[in-house]
């Protein structure tokens, strides 16, 4: 063990004893959003024995890992929501209102309801803010006809219930933003679960899949499988082959491109993405909209005592996903009561899966080790990579079994 | 019961806090995100060092047929893996789950 960590341990051990002295002296960290990443960061940090109140603007979370599932009928909404009763079984304060707005130089959060927070740290976990400037004509109200279903709740029961009144025969149209976004493989599942709802249920009816990119999370094994079982429901439009969505009439129900408009009977648009909007409010999103951190200890490149993590951060070659977000959070906590206590914090390592469904029953996954190297969080040579493309139905079964177990897990430990 | 379990539990109870953690080594907090009682990945906390250890340098070396530890195994050296064997082989197991399951 090393010293400081012994040292750790010593003092951990102090606090577990309850002196008052040092019990009151707890640093103050203010988590703002309580989804997967600022849930997990809250439980952490509360384990270390500092004093954290979690701001969450909603009393229940609903999940988007599994969402494309609820779509697809093969999933219950209400096994996408979780409420924040576990946390506080955990000690952890919860405070229901919107973080609104953040006064880096008096360490100070101001909430929706007048009243303020100050803190010693920060940690900003909001997820992510669709852009509705980003392709002409989709706005908030173009979403209310031509749903995202990128944040969970409303949006993806709309999806569903569009899906399943959708005449047979009829046009399902997709369209996928350009690189950085929310799951880089999450459309492309979404694509997958579509047309299997399409092949079983309408099999004269066809999905077209625009993207505005030309290689795609995962795509050799989604493209094997798609050839497989979805040989005329779906067709994928690359952008070279005029994939990207140039504007949309959600009156006409016509999407778009350079190259044709696609009249559809259902279209989700998923637009280009940014950091949840706070993040810009605290100054630390940059031009990108996204969040540049320091890779080892998730803090802010552009306002000090601000850790940013999960979908807003800038995280290197981390995919934004919910994996990712829970353990950028367990190793931010940990830099955050070192900074604390005037440690140096670890170089550390992170792991990120995800699974994704192509049909039930058949799961694909892509895996990664990620540590700092020359300012960012890179990949470690040699890990990480796809399922095997030639695997065997076995292993396409055994992952499609290890992601509803992910889901449980890592649900029942942030949430739970 | 255990003098190391014991002692936490006296800790623990005496004033009804939350123990100090101790402090995962590189890569070894991520591990939770899968593996916990119930899934099929299994739970890891708290099994035995060596078993840990073998099964990581077995997936590192490819000898071992796994989904996805083949592909994380290798993200790590011989030392590391080691140092998060040790680590999780002394977490303490989550308690056996209770009521309320998700739908
Ligand atoms: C269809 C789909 C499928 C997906 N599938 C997977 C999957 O299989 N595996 C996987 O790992 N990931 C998956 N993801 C990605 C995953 O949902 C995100 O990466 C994850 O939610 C990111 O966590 P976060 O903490 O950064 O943000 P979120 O989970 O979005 O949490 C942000 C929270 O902050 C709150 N908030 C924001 N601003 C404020 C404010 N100003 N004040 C108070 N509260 C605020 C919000 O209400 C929200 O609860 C999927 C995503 C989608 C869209």
């Amino acid at each position: 063990m090393s010293r400081t960590r012994r040292a750790f341990l010593a003092t951990g051990a102090a606090f577990a004893l309850g002196r008052p002295a040092l019990a009151q002296a707890a640093a103050k960290v203010v988590v703002i959003g309580g989804g997967f990443g600022g849930a997990t960061a809250a439980r952490a940090l509360h384990g270390g024995g500092l004093d954290v109140t979690l701001v969450e603007v909603n009393s229940t979370y609903v999940s988007c890992p599994f969402s494309n599932e609820v779509i697809a009928g093969l999933q219950p909404m209400a096994a996408q929501r979780f409420g924040y009763e576990g946390l506080a079984r955990a000690g952890i304060r919860i405070v229901h209102a919107a973080a609104t707005g953040i006064d880096a130089d008096a360490r100070r959060v101001t909430l929706a309801d007048g009243t303020a927070r100050t803190y010693d740290r920060l940690v900003l976990s909001p997820g992510i803010d669709l852009r509705f400037d980003a392709i002409p004509g989709y706005d908030a109200a173009a979403a209310e006809r031509m749903p995202h279903a990128w944040k969970a709740g409303e949006q993806t029961l709309l999806l569903a219930r569009q899906l399943a009144a959708m005449p047979e025969g009829g046009t399902v149209v997709l369209a996928v933003p350009g690189n950085p976004y929310r799951c880089p493989p999450g459309p492309y599942e979404r694509a997958s679960l579509i047309a299997h709802v399409l092949k079983t249920t309408k099999p004269r009816a066809k999905l077209i899949l625009l993207d505005a990119k030309d290689t795609f999370s995962k795509q050799r094994l989604f493209q094997s499988g798609w050839k497989a079982l979805y040989p005329t429901q779906l067709e994928y439009v690359p952008l070279a082959e005029g994939g990207q969505v140039t504007a949309v009439d959600p009156d006409a129900m016509i999407v778009r491109t350079d190259f044709s408009d696609y009249k559809a009977d259902v279209a989700c648009i998923i637009p280009p993405q940014r950091a949840g909007r706070i993040a810009a409010v605290a100054g630390v999103a940059d031009r990108s909209g996204w969040c540049p951190i320091d890779p080892v200890t998730f803090e802010s490149r552009l306002v000090p005592g601000i850790h940013v993590i999960g979908d807003a951060a800038i995280a290197g070659a981390m995919p934004k996903s919910a994996f990712s977000a829970n353990a950028q959070a367990k190793v931010c906590a940990d830099a955050v009561i070192d900074l604390l206590a005037g440690r140096a914090p670890e170089t550390p390592k992170l792991i990120n899966t995800c699974y994704s469904l192509v049909a039930p029953g058949y799961g694909i996954s892509i895996a990664g080790v990620y540590h700092p190297a020359g300012g960012v969080l890179a990949d470690v040579e040699g890990a990480g990579g796809i399922s095997p493309v030639d695997a065997s139905m076995a292993l396409r079964e055994q992952e499609a079994l290890h992601a509803a177990d992910w889901y449980r897990t890592i649900t029942r430990q942030v949430f739970g | 019961m255990r003098p190391a379990v014991l002692a936490a539990w006296l800790l623990a109870g005496s004033v009804g806090m939350v123990l100090a953690r101790e402090r995962p080594p590189p890569g070894a907090s991520s591990c939770a995100g899968c593996h916990a009682e119930g899934a099929a990945m299994g739970a890891i906390d708290g099994r035995p060092e060596a078993e840990i250890a073998a099964a990581l340098a077995q997936y590192r070396s490819g000898v071992r047929p796994a989904s996805v530890m083949s592909r994380i195994a290798r993200g790590f050296s011989e030392e590391e893996s080691r140092a998060i064997a040790a680590y999780l082989s002394r977490q303490r197991p989550a308690a056996p789950e209770t009521s309320q399951e998700r739908p």
